[in-house]
């Protein structure tokens, strides 16, 4: 035991990483898979070039260049990631690969910290790229350093499908040594690589080829195995972390068929184990992909999503409900209800300003959200917008949305807000719609210097990369004006000066055309800023308090209201950054130092 | 036979270091470990679960409702919301600390004051301690997760095969090992 360590799913990952002689990393960050990279760039950086690049598709068109150039080459991303990173996987499925390329996605079945279920599995097929399952932080560390043979024995890309509770679980892994790999030679083979229409048609059959040669090897290879009692009458096939669960509820009185290759799927495996046993299973998370497979297989009689249900994550509980109506464990109950604690801006977050001048226009404005630390300020009392779809739609929907509200008649501004890491991902696409539509829409980037909401990391605003080395600072202002906007049609404020906030959103809204309001000031959780900040902190002189209670409209973690006067959460975390000593009507509220 | 543990906190309360510090325990008492953190959103002020299971040879990182053995609570409205998870005959511990919610200050959602007396009343081994206050008084109220893990050492006997204040000087960042000792002798007694 004592040569195994506890690591998590993304620390194993980005052990096997190292461990494959990876040469180029690069990744945008999104809950479940931020800590790959992080690790990376904290343990690996001497051997690993790594990166945050602007956004997913970015991403893996470093990481295919790095490839095609020769170098085993490695992406990661959220499951939404691969939806924006899909363009240059489709087509490096038909090239394939010169150094071995293998890429993450991280799936988030019950919704952690994302805007939906989706099930990338459906990806492998689609791109036609093999795909493997780990189901636990060792196999995450072993898949990841056998994919990269796989990648470059079939010619292809390899995408390694996770899920949160992979991801962020740990469990006991043996290490191994880092391999030495030769970067291979670059050669241009533009028959392979120059996706032409006329190179593509004939890169097609060759793919097929590959898929076919690929699951014959998946027939009888080390990711799939059998397990548990040879001749049981149950038989239940699984994979990823349903198959932890589907050993657990299932016992010593089955069989398994413990897949790790899921595509191309090994059908000839499938057909033995399904023929050998009298009732079959398939358990696993979400969508029905495995089900549906065998299915077409001919075993129609399988139990898989008749029972078990597709929404949220599974365990063990869940599968004994579903399949063996198994009562509810018994446990204890209370009257006492715990209060709805909802995420929160922290005290002291630029952010809040914002929506607190917002919150004062809202009868002027329509309002589309973003994906951030902002996304918060959807919630009461800010009610800050309607909606939000993904990353940069806080922006571009505006174009569309101003047109509707035209058509209906409805005299009020839409306005968009994202942060800056968004604006770099794809808000400045949508920008540049709105300047070139001429939309009469304000656009606000809330920039805090940092990529918060996934847990600071750096991005081109930042003066920092993920080496940790000094880096250029990409200049939002200059490029908003690049992208039209004068200085007429923009303002830059800081968000905490209530005053100025609001001024900035009076006059966007009396403007006409494209206006940007850029709220400039970092997070307060920034090293260097909390630093900066100090001791300082709010007090309220309990004499002046006439307890009106419009500091509380703050919604701010650090202010409380107790026997009718406001005060200062004692160990709360107030930043003094000063926010509600400007709403207090009788200047109650001051800023020290101690 | 497989244990299952929760902890529960409140963001930014220092819940994965003491689950760090149990699993390496659970490991060197020669038990297969895995462990499940759910984080993201919830760093923000929100309600944040760890879950640690423990035996031969476990097989899932996460449980169902009324399966956990043992329930670790930094703040006591969270014990409450915890509660569907523990099996009878399972253990709460929890700090007698509150921490107001957005939704309560802003007076949307009521604090339950009360808590601590419905669980002592329904769950015969509740267990409450000040382990917030009593690191406060020890000059660090950061300290507060490893009084809680003394106290939840001793409670459930597991100091035999296991030197925890070593994990814990392995695990705390170095210039406070002494007081994060003191913080974890003064929890084991309590
Ligand atoms: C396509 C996609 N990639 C990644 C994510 C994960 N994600 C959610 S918010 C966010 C960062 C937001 O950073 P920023 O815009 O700077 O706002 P902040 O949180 O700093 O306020 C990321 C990367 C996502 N939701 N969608």
């Amino acid at each position: 035991m004592s040569e195994k360590i506890m690591m998590s799913g993304n620390e194993a990952i980005a052990r096997g990483v190292w461990e494959a002689g990876v040469h180029v990393a690069a990744a945008y960050p999104g809950t479940p898979s931020t800590e790959i990279l992080e690790n990376i760039g904290a343990l690996y950086k001497d051997d690993i070039y790594c990166e945050w690049s602007v956004n997913e598709k970015v991403a893996f068109e470093v990481a295919s260049g790095a490839s095609i150039g020769g170098a085993r080459a490695f992406c990661a991303f959220k499951h939404v990631g691969m939806n924006v990173a899909t363009d240059p996987i489709f087509s490096m499925g038909y090239a394939g690969v010169n150094g071995g390329l293998v890429f993450v996605t991280a799936d988030d079945p019950g919704c952690w910290s994302s805007q939906n279920e989706q099930d990338n599995r459906w990806y492998a097929p689609h791109t036609k790229i093999a795909m493997l399952e780990p189901s636990d932080s060792q196999e995450c560390l072993d898949f990841v350093k056998a994919a990269y043979e796989l990648s470059e024995r079939f010619d292809t890309p390899v995408m390694i499908r996770v899920t949160t509770r992979v991801c962020h679980s740990k469990s006991l892994v043996r290490l191994g040594d880092r391999k030495d790999v030769k970067v291979r030679k670059y050669k241009s083979v533009p028959g392979k690589f120059a996706l032409l229409p006329a190179t593509a048609i004939a890169r097609h059959p060759i793919r097929e080829q590959l898929l076919r040669d690929m699951a014959e090897y998946g027939n009888d290879c080390s990711f799939n195995r059998t397990e548990g009692k040879k001749d049981a009458k149950i038989g239940v096939i699984s994979s990823g972390i349903s198959y932890q669960h589907a050993r657990e509820a299932f016992g010593d009185d089955a069989a398994f068929l413990k897949l790790g290759l899921t595509y191309p799927f090994p059908e000839k495996l499938v057909k033995e184990f399904c023929s050998r046993h009298e009732t079959l299973y398939v358990i696993e998370e979400n969508d029905p992909y495995l089900e549906m497979h065998i299915k077409s297989l001919g075993f129609t009689e399988i139990h898989g999503k008749d029972q078990i249900p597709e929404c949220g994550e599974l365990n063990a509980a869940v599968l004994r409900r579903a399949l063996f109506s198994e009562e509810p464990g018994k446990t204890y109950h209370v009257e006492a209800k715990a209060p709805a604690r909802p995420p929160t801006m922290c005290a002291g977050c630029p952010h809040r300003g914002f929506f607190l001048a917002l919150s004062g226009v809202l009868d002027r404005v329509v309002p589309a959200g973003d994906i951030g630390c902002y996304g918060l300020g959807s919630q009461p009392p800010f009610n800050g917008f309607g909606f939000s779809l993904c990353m940069g739609a806080g922006f571009s929907t505006l174009v569309g949305l101003s047109k509707a509200l035209e058509k209906q008649g409805d005299p009020r501004k839409a306005i968009g807000m994202l942060g800056d890491s968004t604006f770099f991902h794809s808000g400045i696409t949508s920008l540049i719609d709105i300047v070139s539509s001429e939309s009469n829409v304000i656009a606000c980037i809330l920039d805090n210097s940092i990529t918060a909401m996934t847990g600071h990391q750096e991005n081109p605003g930042t003066a920092r990369n993920l080496m940790g080395e000094p880096s250029p600072v990409v200049d939002i202002v200059a490029l908003v004006k690049a992208c039209g906007i004068d200085d007429d049609h923009l303002r830059v404020v800081d968000p905490v000066d209530l005053k100025a906030i609001r001024s900035a959103l009076s006059d966007a809204i009396a403007a006409k055309g494209p206006f940007v309001i850029v709220t400039k000031r970092p997070c307060v959780l920034i090293k260097e800023v909390a630093k900066a900040n100090g001791t300082r902190h709010a007090v309220i002189d309990p004499g002046m308090c006439i307890g009106c209670g419009m500091c509380m409209k703050v919604a701010c973690p650090a202010i409380a209201f107790k026997d009718g006067r406001s005060v200062i959460n004692d160990g709360s975390g107030c930043t003094g950054c000063g926010l509600c000593t400007q709403v207090c009507p009788v200047g109650a509220i001051s800023i020290v130092e101690e | 036979m497989t244990k299952s543990i929760l902890l529960i906190g409140v963001g930014g309360q220092g819940t994965i270091l003491i689950s760090r510090i149990l699993s390496s325990g659970f490991a060197e008492m020669g038990f297969d470990v895995k462990m499940s953190e759910i984080h993201g959103m919830s760093q923000r002020g929100g309600s944040v679960t760890t879950m640690i299971r423990y035996g031969d040879e476990v097989h899932s990182p996460n449980f169902g409702d009324a399966e956990a053995d043992v329930i670790i609570s930094f703040e006591k409205s969270e014990a409450v919301r915890a509660l569907p998870q523990l099996k009878k005959g399972g253990t709460v511990i929890t700090d007698d600390y509150e921490i107001f919610s957005v939704p309560v200050l802003t007076g949307a959602s009521e604090y339950p004051f009360d808590a601590l007396d419905q669980l002592r009343a329904e769950v015969p081994n509740t267990i409450v301690i000040e382990a917030y206050r009593a690191a406060e008084k020890l000059g660090n109220s950061r300290c507060q997760n490893i009084v809680l893990l003394g106290k939840l050492v001793n409670t459930m006997g597991w100091d035999e095969h296991v030197d925890w204040k070593a994990l814990v000087a392995a695990n705390v960042p170095p210039r406070t090992v002494d007081i994060n000792l003191r913080a974890y002798e003064l929890g084991y007694n309590m």
